[in-house]
């Protein structure tokens, strides 16, 4: 998982002290280098996601998923998402390839159809059914996807943080940057603001109940979006987080797609 | 006899205060103008608690609301699916992203086309770099613009002649700058393109413009029609008066009493809408006769040779009781207003209200305060013995039984046309064509789509219901049933969605575009679909959280309220026979709510109409110091409103709202001719015992020039009003006007006949028996 790019960063400011950077843009680098080395090393993860969707009506709508999670070296992580719940989609499944550069690759398996489909599209900004996720803020966050720049130090819920920014440095992203509020202390992100490409404030992602697990990783029970433009809101409830349970890269093919259920 | 001087006295030995009082209090009310806003959104003419406007909302609070930019391009070659005409639709499409609140930009260009290779399912824009576009690609894209019924009659005509670009924007409403903050950025960019592009042409329209005609039409209004107001005032005072300080005075207390009535609204936090920016109009219009009244009775005894501190007293004498019923009882009938479902009129309602009583105020003290202080050289020479009245009165009395019978019978025929009158308006024709908007507007009707719509949420009754084979089939039909209705221009569902996935899936083989027959199917390709989908390009604008709704949307050509309510009834109708019991819903959208908005004003009005009936009736009595007479006053005041009515339903026949407030704002106003004329009628049997005929003769004589110059300028200042660009104030001022008419006719023809009528027996019976006496006792 670490990055070519992210060694020659670290190696050039120092793996002791990793934010010593002189740039805004050189810190905020190294921040999220910081984050991303932090991170390495879970080598494969599951757990079980509950999306609670509201809009301003007051509708209220529940989505259940799994999904497994297999780390790659010197490239994105492999992931496969299984749908439970609604009962019509259950037993799809998506498999991702995330690349560190260029288009990531997507299949969906549709049960109904017997079928393993490419998505072809480009396009990863859209919503994630039909939540206030897009594809792009719920898939593995690589380095190599944005540009960043620091932007402060302050104290979020009590927590000192580093504010800083990133910039999609992939094609068809809905947005121009988005701000991120990461503890210093554990590099657990807190709160992730938005900007749409006219750069107004779409949207807000907090993060609550931050748990340890392997003594080392920081995941959180939930994450939580709010859409400032259109008044709606979804709700990511994580559970049942499982680490090393031993996936190999052939649980993530096409053929494994179709038993994923 | 003693208070009656004492007003008169009282103002000209403190005139020096008056004035300065009177300025001070212009300048305190008048600085509340600076608070006063133009409004920019449709939705103030609905009340909070507008069904229609709940409706509406829960809809858009359901999917996303969306109010929209739409930017027209016609190609002068009439060629759309050329390098040059896609490269910028391209270039629009993508600069639109930038425009303040836009959350969806919808074109030819980024239309998400579908196809299959292999097992890939291909979404991706249907132009993307279309100047390396070769003519066989043009060929390709243009075929399937014209079939995709997304986009055929919505953002593409069959013609492939011109093209949209819709900006779907959410504006929060928070602040009134949104709209001008849009407009503001949307017409510069557009006219970079222009330059840029210069053999297509560029029009735009959507609700954003709309709203924002009605700031302009507001502005308008007042630059045009104010100026011609004060014109025309000071050409009548010229003309009637004949005197240079006069004239500067009346129009000081009229300019006064608009600054102050507007003012007071700012401090009020009134909205200017193009209903209520005609309030300074119509104050204008009222405001000045009071003035004329104190003025000719004041100039009219200067004439008769009085000094000017004696014409003063007496004029006040004279006319302050009646110009303070008249002002009371035109107060009314615009508070009236208040009951109106619609809050501009209520508006309007308050600030005509509030100008016409400052103007009572500032005619009675600061008008002659002026006068007390400022030269005036009046020339004192008798008057014609009989004035131009006496001979009319003559004529009246001579030919009463007639003019009873016939004006009778002209009344009874003209009301009877009221039931043609008919509620049914366009409400994108609310503005003239003096607005660019209209004319962009007219020409995007005319050649691509619809701007009006009916729009539905149908539910399918559970959770995901949405892929439920039954429920698309029914949304299916109901779709067909509504492209099969005339007027329909455009129907968006998401069946045709689904159905291009279904033969996406099977290898574009055409016999598979078709809904699905199982519902798993069609919500994994849903599924799919979703996550191959841009920012911004999603279906929540279509799919509700749950999956439990769609929406529905239909475009219609330009078509009456009346028809589109019509309409809706179909389509209620057709839902309860045909579709799911989930998907029985009314349809909402902004022409539904000004559809329903004329209907709803006439029946919250019918209240306040009766309540201002009521209290001007019991003015009239108290004024009158007669029960019966009071009663009798109401025929020539209520016949001129339904002879109004008639005189619609005989030449035009089609109204709206305006309809619902013409009743009670006219007989406010032309109730102060009956006064006049009954009060001085009255004084003549009570005071000097004056048969009928005379007191007629007597009324004629004292207050008929007077009544005759008032109607002119009410005549005159509501037809100023038709010149509005805005429908409503057109149909309002023209409404208003006939009604006037109406009333000095009734007032001049029907009511001396109908006074002689009800009293000569009577007066003859007492006088024949008064005269017996006067025998008997000689």
């Amino acid at each position: 998982m670490r990055c070519v790019l992210g060694v020659m960063v670290l190696s050039l400011i120092g793996f002791s002290a990793p934010v010593l950077a002189e740039t805004p843009e050189e810190k905020g680098l190294a921040i999220a280098v910081e984050d991303d080395k932090r991170d390495n090393g879970f080598v494969d993860y599951q757990a079980d996601m509950q999306m609670i969707l509201k809009n301003r009506h007051g509708e209220e709508s529940a989505r259940y998923l799994r999904t497994k999670n297999l780390e790659v070296k010197d490239d994105g992580d492999k992931s496969l998402v299984v749908f439970d719940k609604p009962r019509d989609v259950k037993g799809t499944a998506l498999l991702n390839f995330t690349h560190k550069t260029g288009t990531d690759d997507q299949w969906l398996f549709l049960p109904a159809l017997k079928r393993v489909k490419r998505i072809s599209s480009a396009n990863k900004s859209g919503s994630f059914m039909g939540s206030e996720f897009a594809y792009e803020d719920v898939t593995s966050q690589e380095v190599e996807k944005y540009t960043y720049k620091w932007v402060r130090d302050e104290t979020l819920d009590g927590l000192e943080c580093f504010v800083f920014e990133r910039y999609p440095a992939y094609k068809n992203s809905g947005y121009t940057r988005q701000v991120l509020w990461l503890d210093k202390k554990e590099y657990r992100q807190l709160k992730i603001d938005f900007y749409d490409r006219k750069n107004s404030l779409l949207k807000t992602q907090t993060f609550r109940g931050y748990h340890q697990y392997l003594g080392k990783y920081w995941y959180p029970d939930e994450m939580f979006m709010q859409n400032h433009q259109t008044g709606k809101s979804t709700l990511l409830k994580w559970s049942d987080y499982k680490f090393k349970v031993g996936f190999k890269k052939r649980d993530f093919n096409k053929n494994s797609l179709k038993r994923a259920r | 006899m003693k208070t009656d001087t004492g007003l008169g006295e009282g103002i000209i030995r403190y005139r020096w205060w008056i004035i300065v009082a009177t300025l001070l209090m212009v300048v305190a009310a008048a600085s509340g103008g600076r608070f006063l806003q133009f409004s920019n959104n449709y939705r103030v003419f609905f009340s909070e608690e507008n069904p229609q406007l709940q409706a509406f909302d829960a809809l858009q609070n359901k999917y996303i609301k969306n109010d929209n930019a739409m930017i027209a391009l016609a190609p002068k070659n009439g060629k759309v699916f050329t390098r040059e005409t896609l490269a910028a639709v391209e270039e629009l499409t993508k600069e639109a992203w930038q425009i303040p609140y836009s959350i969806r930009v919808d074109s030819v260009t980024n239309f998400q086309h579908t196809w299959a290779d292999g097992d890939d399912l291909i979404v991706e824009d249907l132009v993307e770099g279309a100047e390396q576009f070769s003519d066989a690609d043009l060929d390709r894209v243009k075929g399937i613009a014209l079939k995709e019924p997304l986009l055929l009659n919505r953002l593409i005509n069959p013609d492939a002649s011109v093209t949209a670009v819709n900006v779907t924007v959410n504006m929060p409403e928070k602040s009134i700058e949104e709209v001008p903050e849009v407009v503001g950025f949307v017409r510069p960019m557009v006219e970079k393109l222009r330059l840029k592009y210069p053999d297509i042409d560029f029009r735009l329209t959507g609700i954003v413009f709309m709203n924002n005609s009605f700031t302009e039409s507001s502005q308008g209004d007042l630059k045009t029609l104010m100026p011609i107001m004060y014109l025309l005032i000071v050409g009548v005072m010229v003309i009637v008066l004949r005197s240079f300080w006069g004239t500067l005075t009346v129009v000081l207390v009229v300019a006064f009493s608009s600054l102050t009535a507007m003012g007071l609204g700012g401090w009020l936090g009134i909205l200017l809408t193009p209903v209520s920016a005609a309030a300074p109009t119509v104050i204008l219009t009222l405001a000045i006769a009071d003035s004329i009244h104190i003025l000719v009775t004041l100039f009219h005894e200067m004439r008769l040779g009085k000094p000017k501190r004696e014409a003063l007293i007496e004029s006040l004498r004279i006319n302050h009781q009646p110009v303070f019923i008249t002002s009371i009882t035109t107060a009314i009938g615009f508070l009236s207003l208040n009951f109106s479902d619609s809050p501009p009129f209520q508006d309007l309602g308050n600030l005509v209200a509030m100008g016409v009583l400052v103007a009572y105020v500032y005619s009675v003290l600061f008008l002659p305060a002026m006068m007390a202080v400022l030269p005036l050289r009046i020339k004192p020479h008798p008057e014609d013995k009989t004035l131009v009245m006496d001979r009319f009165a003559d004529f009246v009395i001579r030919h009463r039984k007639g003019l009873y019978w016939g004006m009778l019978t002209v009344i009874v025929l003209i009301i009877a046309q009221v039931p043609r009158v008919e509620i049914n308006e366009k409400f994108n024709e609310y503005f003239d064509t003096r607005y660019q908007f209209r004319l962009d507007n007219d020409f995007v009707i005319d050649n691509l789509t619809g701007f009006e719509a009916i729009e539905y949420s149908l539910g399918a009754g559970e959770s995901g219901g949405i892929s439920n084979p039954e429920y698309l089939a029914k949304v299916e039909e109901f779709a067909q049933w509504y492209r099969q209705q005339p007027g329909v221009m455009y129907v968006g569902t998401l069946t045709d969605v689904i159905k291009r996935l279904n033969k996406n899936m099977h290898g574009d083989d055409e016999s598979y575009y078709k809904l699905p027959d199982q519902r798993d199917l069609s919500a994994q390709y849903l599924l799919l679909y979703e996550l191959s989908l841009p920012f911004g390009l999603d279906l929540n604008n279509q799919i509700n959280v749950d999956k439990s709704s769609t929406r529905f949307t239909a475009i219609l050509e330009s078509v009456s309220t009346r028809y589109a309510l019509e309409l809706e009834d179909k389509a209620q109708a057709w839902l309860k026979e045909n579709g799911l019991p989930s998907m029985v819903s009314h349809g909402a959208s902004p022409m539904i709510m000004f559809s329903n908005i004329a209907k709803r004003n006439v029946k919250s009005m019918t209240v306040g109409v009766l309540l201002a009936l009521f209290l001007i009736s019991m003015v009239l009595i108290i004024a009158l110091r007669s029960f019966k007479f009071g009663l009798v006053s109401m025929i020539p005041n209520l016949a001129p409103i339904f002879m109004t009515f008639g005189i619609w339903g005989l030449f035009v026949q089609e109204v709206g709202l305006a309809v619902s407030i013409v009743a009670p704002v006219a007989l406010g106003i032309i109730v102060d001719d009956t006064v006049h004329f009954m009060s001085k009628y009255l004084r003549a049997r009570r005071e000097q015992g004056k048969s009928p005929a005379e007191a007629v003769r007597y009324s004629f004589h004292t207050v008929g020039t007077a009544l005759w110059v008032t109607s002119l300028i009410l005549v005159v200042g509501f037809s100023v009003l038709a010149f509005s660009g805005f429908k409503m104030n057109t149909h309002m001022g023209i409404m208003t006007t006939i009604s006037v008419v109406c009333a000095l006719v009734a007032d001049f023809l029907f009511l001396p006949p109908l006074l002689m009528k009800l009293e000569e027996k009577k007066y003859a019976q007492e006088s024949a028996f008064e005269s017996a006496e006067d025998a008997g006792t000689a």
